[in-house]
Protein backbone atom coordinates (compact mmCIF):
# COMPACT_ATOMS: atom_id res chain seq x y z
CA UNK A 1 0.00 0.00 0.00
CA UNK A 2 1.50 3.64 -0.51
CA UNK A 3 0.00 5.86 2.17
CA UNK A 4 -0.75 8.34 -0.31
CA UNK A 5 -4.10 9.42 -1.69
CA UNK A 6 -3.99 10.91 -5.10
CA UNK A 7 -6.81 10.50 -6.48
CA UNK A 8 -9.94 9.85 -4.90
CA UNK A 9 -13.75 8.22 -6.44
CA UNK A 10 -17.24 8.83 -4.93
CA UNK A 11 -20.15 6.87 -5.56
CA UNK A 12 -23.56 8.38 -5.62
CA UNK A 13 -21.80 11.75 -5.95
CA UNK A 14 -25.31 12.24 -7.53
CA UNK A 15 -26.70 12.84 -4.32
CA UNK A 16 -26.44 15.49 -1.96
CA UNK A 17 -23.82 13.89 0.63
CA UNK A 18 -21.82 12.21 -2.20
CA UNK A 19 -22.05 15.91 -4.18
CA UNK A 20 -21.00 17.09 -1.31
CA UNK A 21 -17.59 14.90 -0.32
CA UNK A 22 -16.57 15.39 -3.91
CA UNK A 23 -16.05 18.82 -3.17
CA UNK A 24 -14.26 18.68 0.05
CA UNK A 25 -12.44 15.74 -2.36
CA UNK A 26 -11.48 17.86 -5.19
CA UNK A 27 -11.48 21.71 -3.46
CA UNK A 28 -8.29 20.51 -1.62
CA UNK A 29 -6.54 19.10 -4.98
CA UNK A 30 -7.71 15.35 -5.27
CA UNK A 31 -8.34 14.52 -8.41
CA UNK A 32 -11.70 13.51 -8.22
CA UNK A 33 -14.38 10.88 -10.09
CA UNK A 34 -18.15 11.74 -9.34
CA UNK A 35 -19.71 8.48 -9.81
CA UNK A 36 -23.13 7.54 -10.09
CA UNK A 37 -26.09 5.15 -11.75
CA UNK A 38 -27.83 7.74 -13.52
CA UNK A 39 -26.56 10.35 -16.22
CA UNK A 40 -28.85 12.84 -14.96
CA UNK A 41 -28.45 12.87 -11.59
CA UNK A 42 -24.64 13.51 -11.82
CA UNK A 43 -25.77 16.38 -14.31
CA UNK A 44 -27.70 18.23 -11.59
CA UNK A 45 -25.09 17.52 -8.91
CA UNK A 46 -22.68 19.05 -11.35
CA UNK A 47 -24.40 22.42 -12.13
CA UNK A 48 -25.22 22.71 -8.04
CA UNK A 49 -21.25 22.13 -7.64
CA UNK A 50 -20.55 24.91 -10.39
CA UNK A 51 -22.87 26.98 -8.23
CA UNK A 52 -21.22 26.31 -5.06
CA UNK A 53 -17.87 27.46 -6.59
CA UNK A 54 -19.25 30.42 -8.10
CA UNK A 55 -20.55 31.42 -5.09
CA UNK A 56 -17.10 31.10 -3.10
CA UNK A 57 -15.35 33.22 -6.25
CA UNK A 58 -18.19 35.92 -5.89
CA UNK A 59 -17.97 35.89 -1.89
CA UNK A 60 -13.89 36.26 -2.16
CA UNK A 61 -13.26 32.31 -0.93
CA UNK A 62 -11.40 32.00 -4.05
CA UNK A 63 -10.19 33.10 -7.27
CA UNK A 64 -12.07 32.10 -11.01
CA UNK A 65 -8.66 30.65 -11.85
CA UNK A 66 -8.53 28.45 -8.36
CA UNK A 67 -12.31 27.55 -9.42
CA UNK A 68 -11.56 26.55 -12.81
CA UNK A 69 -8.45 24.44 -11.65
CA UNK A 70 -11.22 22.39 -8.68
CA UNK A 71 -13.43 21.93 -11.83
CA UNK A 72 -11.22 20.75 -14.08
CA UNK A 73 -9.72 18.14 -11.18
CA UNK A 74 -13.77 16.55 -11.07
CA UNK A 75 -15.07 14.38 -13.66
CA UNK A 76 -18.45 12.46 -13.80
CA UNK A 77 -18.79 8.89 -14.83
CA UNK A 78 -21.40 6.34 -15.15
CA UNK A 79 -19.20 3.21 -15.42
CA UNK A 80 -17.57 1.62 -12.20
CA UNK A 81 -14.55 0.95 -14.30
CA UNK A 82 -13.68 4.47 -14.29
CA UNK A 83 -12.65 4.19 -10.64
CA UNK A 84 -10.23 1.93 -11.08
CA UNK A 85 -7.28 4.07 -10.27
CA UNK A 86 -8.31 5.42 -7.45
CA UNK A 87 -6.46 5.59 -4.31
CA UNK A 88 -10.03 5.68 -2.23
CA UNK A 89 -12.88 5.09 -2.77
CA UNK A 90 -15.76 6.86 -0.82
CA UNK A 91 -19.31 5.75 -0.65
CA UNK A 92 -22.24 7.68 -0.02
CA UNK A 93 -24.75 5.62 -2.10
CA UNK A 94 -28.22 4.44 -0.20
CA UNK A 95 -28.07 3.51 3.29
CA UNK A 96 -28.57 -0.02 2.77
CA UNK A 97 -26.39 -3.23 3.79
CA UNK A 98 -26.68 -5.00 0.80
CA UNK A 99 -26.27 -2.52 -1.25
CA UNK A 100 -23.04 -1.08 -0.02
CA UNK A 101 -21.66 -4.34 0.54
CA UNK A 102 -22.59 -5.30 -3.37
CA UNK A 103 -20.94 -1.77 -4.39
CA UNK A 104 -17.83 -2.67 -2.74
CA UNK A 105 -17.61 -6.33 -4.01
CA UNK A 106 -17.90 -4.80 -7.67
CA UNK A 107 -15.05 -2.64 -6.66
CA UNK A 108 -13.12 -5.16 -5.56
CA UNK A 109 -11.49 -6.73 -9.17
CA UNK A 110 -12.05 -3.38 -10.60
CA UNK A 111 -9.43 -1.51 -8.04
CA UNK A 112 -5.81 -1.62 -6.88
CA UNK A 113 -4.60 -3.70 -4.68
CA UNK A 114 -3.75 -0.86 -2.22
CA UNK A 115 -7.15 0.93 -2.96
CA UNK A 116 -9.26 2.14 0.56
CA UNK A 117 -12.99 1.52 0.35
CA UNK A 118 -14.68 4.32 2.81
CA UNK A 119 -18.35 4.12 3.79
CA UNK A 120 -20.11 6.95 4.50
CA UNK A 121 -22.63 5.44 6.60
CA UNK A 122 -24.42 6.65 9.41
CA UNK A 123 -25.92 3.77 10.64
CA UNK A 124 -24.66 0.74 9.59
CA UNK A 125 -21.58 -1.23 11.08
CA UNK A 126 -18.20 -0.56 8.71
CA UNK A 127 -17.31 -4.67 9.63
CA UNK A 128 -20.34 -6.11 7.84
CA UNK A 129 -20.43 -3.45 5.27
CA UNK A 130 -16.82 -4.63 4.27
CA UNK A 131 -17.58 -8.58 5.26
CA UNK A 132 -18.32 -9.27 1.47
CA UNK A 133 -15.25 -7.32 -0.39
CA UNK A 134 -12.38 -9.14 -0.02
CA UNK A 135 -10.09 -6.35 1.38
CA UNK A 136 -11.37 -6.51 4.52
CA UNK A 137 -8.14 -4.66 5.74
CA UNK A 138 -8.77 -1.60 3.30
CA UNK A 139 -12.06 -0.86 4.49
CA UNK A 140 -12.68 2.05 6.82
CA UNK A 141 -15.68 4.44 8.00
CA UNK A 142 -15.56 8.11 6.78
CA UNK A 143 -18.58 10.12 8.20
CA UNK A 144 -19.08 13.01 6.50
CA UNK A 145 -22.16 15.27 7.92
CA UNK A 146 -24.17 17.19 6.38
CA UNK A 147 -23.61 19.84 4.17
CA UNK A 148 -20.48 17.63 3.64
CA UNK A 149 -19.04 20.65 1.78
CA UNK A 150 -19.42 22.97 4.91
CA UNK A 151 -18.94 20.68 7.56
CA UNK A 152 -15.55 20.08 8.73
CA UNK A 153 -15.94 16.55 11.04
CA UNK A 154 -15.54 13.25 9.64
CA UNK A 155 -16.38 10.08 12.08
CA UNK A 156 -13.41 7.83 11.03
CA UNK A 157 -14.61 4.17 12.72
CA UNK A 158 -11.99 0.67 11.52
CA UNK A 159 -13.83 -2.13 11.10
CA UNK A 160 -12.85 -5.35 13.12
CA UNK A 161 -10.69 -6.21 10.08
CA UNK A 162 -9.08 -2.61 9.16
CA UNK A 163 -5.52 -2.65 9.19
CA UNK A 164 -3.62 0.06 11.08
CA UNK A 165 -2.03 1.29 7.80
CA UNK A 166 -5.38 1.58 6.47
CA UNK A 167 -7.01 3.57 8.99
CA UNK A 168 -4.30 6.20 9.18
CA UNK A 169 -3.84 6.55 5.38
CA UNK A 170 -7.77 7.73 5.70
CA UNK A 171 -6.69 9.97 8.94
CA UNK A 172 -4.05 11.85 6.93
CA UNK A 173 -6.39 12.19 3.73
CA UNK A 174 -9.56 13.70 5.71
CA UNK A 175 -6.20 16.03 7.61
CA UNK A 176 -5.45 16.84 3.84
CA UNK A 177 -8.43 17.39 2.72
CA UNK A 178 -9.16 20.03 5.59
CA UNK A 179 -11.70 18.20 7.59
CA UNK A 180 -11.46 17.18 11.30
CA UNK A 181 -11.82 13.90 11.75
CA UNK A 182 -12.48 11.91 15.14
CA UNK A 183 -11.98 8.65 16.17
CA UNK A 184 -15.21 6.25 16.98
CA UNK A 185 -15.66 2.61 17.31
CA UNK A 186 -18.11 0.58 14.75
CA UNK A 187 -20.90 0.66 16.85
CA UNK A 188 -24.38 1.67 15.58
CA UNK A 189 -24.70 5.88 14.83
CA UNK A 190 -20.86 6.34 16.28
CA UNK A 191 -20.77 9.28 18.00
CA UNK A 192 -23.04 12.02 16.42
CA UNK A 193 -26.29 9.96 15.72
CA UNK A 194 -25.94 7.50 19.23
CA UNK A 195 -26.53 10.58 21.34
CA UNK A 196 -28.96 12.68 18.61
CA UNK A 197 -31.10 9.81 17.45
CA UNK A 198 -32.40 9.05 20.97
CA UNK A 199 -32.35 12.42 22.24
CA UNK A 200 -34.70 13.20 19.42
CA UNK A 201 -36.84 10.37 19.83
CA UNK A 202 -36.92 11.69 23.83
CA UNK A 203 -38.05 15.57 22.75
CA UNK A 204 -40.74 13.46 20.44
CA UNK A 205 -41.97 11.82 23.86
CA UNK A 206 -41.84 14.76 25.69
CA UNK A 207 -44.07 16.67 22.97
CA UNK A 208 -46.16 13.31 22.71
CA UNK A 209 -46.66 13.66 26.82
CA UNK A 210 -47.81 17.07 26.67
CA UNK A 211 -44.61 18.16 28.73
CA UNK A 212 -44.65 21.62 26.38
CA UNK A 213 -44.83 22.69 22.91
CA UNK A 214 -42.38 22.14 20.28
CA UNK A 215 -41.87 26.06 20.28
CA UNK A 216 -41.28 26.40 24.36
CA UNK A 217 -38.74 23.32 24.08
CA UNK A 218 -37.29 24.03 20.97
CA UNK A 219 -36.51 27.63 23.21
CA UNK A 220 -35.40 26.11 26.38
CA UNK A 221 -33.02 23.78 24.44
CA UNK A 222 -31.47 26.96 22.16
CA UNK A 223 -32.09 29.59 25.33
CA UNK A 224 -30.62 26.89 28.10
CA UNK A 225 -28.09 25.24 25.88
CA UNK A 226 -27.10 27.38 23.27
CA UNK A 227 -27.79 24.74 20.92
CA UNK A 228 -28.31 26.81 17.30
CA UNK A 229 -31.15 24.91 16.54
CA UNK A 230 -33.82 23.53 18.26
CA UNK A 231 -34.69 20.10 18.44
CA UNK A 232 -38.22 20.08 16.73
CA UNK A 233 -36.91 22.44 14.14
CA UNK A 234 -34.17 19.82 13.49
CA UNK A 235 -36.28 16.94 13.10
CA UNK A 236 -38.52 19.40 10.77
CA UNK A 237 -35.32 19.84 8.83
CA UNK A 238 -33.85 16.10 8.35
CA UNK A 239 -37.34 14.60 8.09
CA UNK A 240 -39.49 12.89 10.53
CA UNK A 241 -39.37 9.81 7.89
CA UNK A 242 -35.50 10.33 8.21
CA UNK A 243 -35.89 10.22 11.90
CA UNK A 244 -38.35 6.65 11.72
CA UNK A 245 -35.47 5.00 9.62
CA UNK A 246 -32.52 5.78 11.80
CA UNK A 247 -35.29 4.31 14.34
CA UNK A 248 -35.28 1.31 12.87
CA UNK A 249 -31.78 0.71 11.50
CA UNK A 250 -30.86 0.96 15.55
CA UNK A 251 -33.30 -0.07 17.68
CA UNK A 252 -33.10 -3.78 16.59
CA UNK A 253 -29.02 -3.78 16.70
CA UNK A 254 -28.95 -2.00 20.60
CA UNK A 255 -32.26 -2.96 21.87
CA UNK A 256 -32.08 0.75 23.48
CA UNK A 257 -36.27 1.70 24.19
CA UNK A 258 -34.91 5.59 23.69
CA UNK A 259 -33.71 4.59 20.00
CA UNK A 260 -37.16 2.94 19.89
CA UNK A 261 -39.56 5.03 17.75
CA UNK A 262 -42.01 6.66 19.61
CA UNK A 263 -45.69 6.32 18.32
CA UNK A 264 -46.03 10.19 17.71
CA UNK A 265 -43.66 9.81 15.13
CA UNK A 266 -45.27 6.68 13.63
CA UNK A 267 -48.68 8.64 13.46
CA UNK A 268 -46.75 11.67 12.16
CA UNK A 269 -45.11 9.90 9.70
CA UNK A 270 -47.85 8.29 8.30
CA UNK A 271 -49.85 11.56 7.99
CA UNK A 272 -47.29 12.91 5.59
CA UNK A 273 -46.60 15.56 8.31
CA UNK A 274 -42.68 14.76 7.50
CA UNK A 275 -41.09 18.42 8.04
CA UNK A 276 -39.99 20.99 5.87
CA UNK A 277 -40.18 18.76 2.99
CA UNK A 278 -44.03 18.28 2.84
CA UNK A 279 -44.58 21.50 4.89
CA UNK A 280 -45.59 20.38 7.96
CA UNK A 281 -43.60 18.73 10.65
CA UNK A 282 -43.88 20.04 14.13
CA UNK A 283 -44.41 23.49 12.64
CA UNK A 284 -46.11 24.46 9.23
CA UNK A 285 -44.08 26.16 6.35
CA UNK A 286 -44.56 27.85 3.40
CA UNK A 287 -41.11 27.63 1.12
CA UNK A 288 -38.48 28.66 2.96
CA UNK A 289 -40.58 30.30 5.59
CA UNK A 290 -41.65 28.83 8.81
CA UNK A 291 -44.55 29.49 10.97
CA UNK A 292 -46.65 28.93 14.28
CA UNK A 293 -45.06 26.50 16.50
CA UNK B 1 -51.49 41.14 29.21
CA UNK B 2 -48.35 43.05 29.14
CA UNK B 3 -45.53 45.33 29.94
CA UNK B 4 -44.03 45.42 33.58
CA UNK B 5 -45.94 43.87 37.20
CA UNK B 6 -44.97 44.10 40.75
CA UNK B 7 -43.43 41.42 42.79
CA UNK B 8 -42.27 41.01 45.94
CA UNK B 9 -39.81 38.34 47.40
CA UNK B 10 -39.51 35.88 50.07
CA UNK B 11 -36.60 33.69 50.64
CA UNK B 12 -35.79 30.39 52.40
CA UNK B 13 -32.39 30.24 52.15
CA UNK B 14 -30.11 30.59 49.18
CA UNK B 15 -31.94 30.37 45.52
CA UNK B 16 -29.94 28.64 42.25
CA UNK B 17 -32.02 30.55 40.18
CA UNK B 18 -30.76 34.28 41.67
CA UNK B 19 -27.73 33.96 43.87
CA UNK B 20 -27.14 37.09 46.18
CA UNK B 21 -26.40 40.06 43.91
CA UNK B 22 -28.70 39.18 40.93
CA UNK B 23 -30.19 42.07 38.81
CA UNK B 24 -34.16 40.06 39.98
CA UNK B 25 -33.33 40.35 43.33
CA UNK B 26 -33.57 44.57 43.31
CA UNK B 27 -36.73 44.90 41.27
CA UNK B 28 -38.91 43.59 44.01
CA UNK B 29 -41.29 45.90 45.66
CA UNK B 30 -43.53 45.09 49.22
CA UNK B 31 -46.94 43.83 49.33
CA UNK B 32 -47.21 43.35 45.38
CA UNK B 33 -49.65 40.91 44.10
CA UNK B 34 -47.40 38.48 42.64
CA UNK B 35 -44.71 36.81 45.18
CA UNK B 36 -41.61 35.26 44.04
CA UNK B 37 -40.57 32.08 46.92
CA UNK B 38 -37.41 31.59 46.52
CA UNK B 39 -34.96 29.39 48.24
CA UNK B 40 -34.89 25.72 49.75
CA UNK B 41 -39.00 25.70 50.10
CA UNK B 42 -38.81 22.18 50.06
CA UNK B 43 -41.27 20.53 52.50
CA UNK B 44 -45.00 20.98 51.82
CA UNK B 45 -46.62 23.67 53.99
CA UNK B 46 -42.81 25.40 54.30
CA UNK B 47 -44.60 28.51 52.60
CA UNK B 48 -47.63 30.01 53.03
CA UNK B 49 -50.18 29.76 49.67
CA UNK B 50 -52.13 32.80 49.85
CA UNK B 51 -55.02 32.92 48.02
CA UNK B 52 -55.58 36.53 47.55
CA UNK B 53 -52.26 37.19 45.39
CA UNK B 54 -52.06 36.67 41.47
CA UNK B 55 -49.78 34.31 41.63
CA UNK B 56 -46.89 32.71 43.76
CA UNK B 57 -44.20 31.70 41.90
CA UNK B 58 -42.39 29.15 43.67
CA UNK B 59 -38.71 28.27 43.26
CA UNK B 60 -38.13 24.18 42.69
CA UNK B 61 -34.90 22.17 42.60
CA UNK B 62 -35.51 18.90 41.38
CA UNK B 63 -38.98 18.42 42.90
CA UNK B 64 -42.45 18.61 41.52
CA UNK B 65 -44.77 21.56 42.13
CA UNK B 66 -47.66 18.40 43.65
CA UNK B 67 -45.17 17.84 46.71
CA UNK B 68 -45.91 21.55 47.47
CA UNK B 69 -49.04 21.90 46.68
CA UNK B 70 -51.03 19.02 46.21
CA UNK B 71 -52.26 16.73 43.83
CA UNK B 72 -56.21 15.93 42.99
CA UNK B 73 -56.68 13.08 40.14
CA UNK B 74 -55.55 15.49 37.27
CA UNK B 75 -57.24 18.67 38.41
CA UNK B 76 -54.91 19.92 40.53
CA UNK B 77 -54.50 23.85 40.18
CA UNK B 78 -54.29 27.08 41.78
CA UNK B 79 -52.48 30.64 41.72
CA UNK B 80 -49.47 28.74 42.63
CA UNK B 81 -46.82 28.35 39.40
CA UNK B 82 -43.74 26.53 39.73
CA UNK B 83 -40.25 28.04 38.60
CA UNK B 84 -36.95 27.43 37.94
CA UNK B 85 -34.05 29.11 35.84
CA UNK B 86 -31.88 26.57 34.24
CA UNK B 87 -28.48 26.86 35.26
CA UNK B 88 -25.73 23.73 35.06
CA UNK B 89 -24.57 22.96 38.10
CA UNK B 90 -22.48 26.32 39.73
CA UNK B 91 -22.01 27.70 35.87
CA UNK B 92 -23.53 31.73 36.37
CA UNK B 93 -27.43 30.42 35.77
CA UNK B 94 -28.76 30.76 32.16
CA UNK B 95 -31.48 33.43 30.53
CA UNK B 96 -34.35 30.93 30.58
CA UNK B 97 -36.85 30.40 32.86
CA UNK B 98 -39.25 27.35 32.69
CA UNK B 99 -42.48 27.86 34.29
CA UNK B 100 -44.24 25.13 35.67
CA UNK B 101 -48.05 24.40 35.93
CA UNK B 102 -50.38 21.96 37.05
CA UNK B 103 -53.53 20.67 35.22
CA UNK B 104 -55.69 23.90 36.34
CA UNK B 105 -53.46 26.12 37.90
CA UNK B 106 -54.91 29.96 36.93
CA UNK B 107 -53.63 31.08 33.29
CA UNK B 108 -54.13 34.66 35.02
CA UNK B 109 -50.91 33.29 37.00
CA UNK B 110 -49.32 31.61 34.42
CA UNK B 111 -49.67 35.04 32.48
CA UNK B 112 -48.33 37.33 35.29
CA UNK B 113 -45.31 34.82 35.84
CA UNK B 114 -44.26 35.62 32.54
CA UNK B 115 -44.92 39.12 32.61
CA UNK B 116 -42.76 39.28 35.62
CA UNK B 117 -39.75 37.46 33.99
CA UNK B 118 -39.93 38.55 30.78
CA UNK B 119 -40.00 41.83 31.93
CA UNK B 120 -36.75 41.47 33.72
CA UNK B 121 -35.11 40.03 30.32
CA UNK B 122 -35.86 36.51 30.28
CA UNK B 123 -36.83 33.63 28.13
CA UNK B 124 -39.99 32.19 29.21
CA UNK B 125 -41.31 28.69 28.56
CA UNK B 126 -44.44 26.79 30.28
CA UNK B 127 -44.33 23.17 31.06
CA UNK B 128 -46.41 20.60 32.86
CA UNK B 129 -45.73 19.23 36.43
CA UNK B 130 -42.87 16.98 35.03
CA UNK B 131 -39.50 15.70 36.80
CA UNK B 132 -36.72 17.73 34.85
CA UNK B 133 -39.05 19.77 33.99
CA UNK B 134 -38.01 20.63 29.67
CA UNK B 135 -34.08 20.67 29.99
CA UNK B 136 -33.26 18.12 32.28
CA UNK B 137 -35.42 15.57 31.25
CA UNK B 138 -34.05 15.58 27.84
CA UNK B 139 -30.57 16.36 28.27
CA UNK B 140 -29.93 14.39 31.50
CA UNK B 141 -30.02 10.76 29.91
CA UNK B 142 -27.51 11.89 26.42
CA UNK B 143 -24.96 13.25 29.62
CA UNK B 144 -25.67 9.74 30.60
CA UNK B 145 -25.22 7.89 27.59
CA UNK B 146 -22.25 9.98 26.89
CA UNK B 147 -20.42 9.06 30.22
CA UNK B 148 -21.56 5.08 29.57
CA UNK B 149 -19.74 5.95 26.03
CA UNK B 150 -16.49 6.83 27.61
CA UNK B 151 -16.73 4.12 29.69
CA UNK B 152 -17.26 1.60 26.62
CA UNK B 153 -14.61 2.82 24.75
CA UNK B 154 -16.81 4.25 21.69
CA UNK B 155 -14.43 7.54 21.62
CA UNK B 156 -12.38 9.86 23.71
CA UNK B 157 -14.35 13.08 26.22
CA UNK B 158 -12.18 14.83 23.48
CA UNK B 159 -13.64 13.37 20.44
CA UNK B 160 -17.06 13.58 21.87
CA UNK B 161 -17.36 16.86 22.89
CA UNK B 162 -15.71 17.72 19.20
CA UNK B 163 -18.43 15.84 17.43
CA UNK B 164 -21.19 17.43 19.56
CA UNK B 165 -19.62 20.64 18.45
CA UNK B 166 -18.49 20.64 15.18
CA UNK B 167 -21.52 18.05 13.94
CA UNK B 168 -24.28 19.50 15.71
CA UNK B 169 -22.99 22.91 16.65
CA UNK B 170 -23.62 23.31 20.26
CA UNK B 171 -21.76 25.28 22.34
CA UNK B 172 -20.05 22.80 24.35
CA UNK B 173 -19.38 18.67 24.31
CA UNK B 174 -22.22 16.66 26.67
CA UNK B 175 -18.94 15.45 28.62
CA UNK B 176 -17.30 18.70 29.19
CA UNK B 177 -20.86 19.98 30.08
CA UNK B 178 -21.98 17.58 32.42
CA UNK B 179 -18.75 17.56 34.32
CA UNK B 180 -18.56 21.04 34.72
CA UNK B 181 -21.47 21.17 36.06
CA UNK B 182 -20.22 18.71 38.82
CA UNK B 183 -21.32 14.89 38.62
CA UNK B 184 -22.24 14.29 41.85
CA UNK B 185 -25.06 17.23 41.07
CA UNK B 186 -25.85 15.10 37.57
CA UNK B 187 -26.32 12.20 40.21
CA UNK B 188 -28.95 14.44 42.52
CA UNK B 189 -31.04 15.30 39.34
CA UNK B 190 -30.99 12.10 37.34
CA UNK B 191 -31.49 10.24 40.41
CA UNK B 192 -34.99 11.97 40.97
CA UNK B 193 -35.93 11.74 37.68
CA UNK B 194 -35.10 8.14 38.06
CA UNK B 195 -37.14 7.27 40.95
CA UNK B 196 -40.06 9.27 39.53
CA UNK B 197 -39.92 7.36 35.86
CA UNK B 198 -37.70 4.28 36.52
CA UNK B 199 -36.49 4.18 33.18
CA UNK B 200 -32.99 3.05 31.93
CA UNK B 201 -32.21 6.36 30.73
CA UNK B 202 -32.42 8.17 33.24
CA UNK B 203 -30.88 5.95 35.54
CA UNK B 204 -27.40 7.64 36.98
CA UNK B 205 -24.51 6.85 34.85
CA UNK B 206 -21.37 5.13 36.74
CA UNK B 207 -19.27 7.91 36.52
CA UNK B 208 -22.23 10.22 38.64
CA UNK B 209 -22.34 7.50 41.28
CA UNK B 210 -18.89 7.38 41.81
CA UNK B 211 -18.60 11.06 42.19
CA UNK B 212 -22.09 10.69 44.59
CA UNK B 213 -20.17 8.50 46.46
CA UNK B 214 -16.99 10.07 47.00
CA UNK B 215 -18.84 13.03 47.39
CA UNK B 216 -21.01 11.38 49.83
CA UNK B 217 -17.91 9.79 51.67
CA UNK B 218 -15.93 13.62 52.21
CA UNK B 219 -18.55 15.12 53.41
CA UNK B 220 -18.94 11.88 56.05
CA UNK B 221 -15.19 12.51 56.72
CA UNK B 222 -15.33 16.07 57.10
CA UNK B 223 -18.53 15.84 59.69
CA UNK B 224 -16.06 13.40 61.83
CA UNK B 225 -13.33 15.91 62.36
Amino acid sequence: MSGIIRKVGVCGAGGTMGAGIAIVTARAGFETVCYDLAQPALDAAAKQTAGFFGKSVDRGKMSAGERDAVLARMRATTSLDDLADCDLVIEAVFEDLKTKQQLFAALDPLCAKHTIFASNTSTLSITEIASQCGRQDRVVGMHFCLPAQLMKLIEMSPGMNTSRETFDTAWSFAEAAGQTPVRTQDKPGFILNALLVPFNNDVIRAVEAGVATPADIDAAIKTGLGYRMGPCELLDLIGLDTQLRLCEAFYPVTLDVRSSAPPLLRRMVAAGHLGRKTGRGFYTYDGNAMFGG
Amino acid sequence: MSGTMAYSIVTAGDSRSFPAGDAFLSGAAAGADVVVCLGAFHAPGSHRIDDAKTAILLELDTECLGVHTGESAGEEGSNVVGFARYRNGDDAPSGLIELVRQPSTHSSSVEAARVVFEAAGFTVVVCSDQAGRIIDRLVRPKYNAALRFLDEGLASARDMDLTCRLGLGYADGPIERVERGGLARHHEITQALFETYGTPGFAPARRAVVAHRRDRRQTGDKKEK
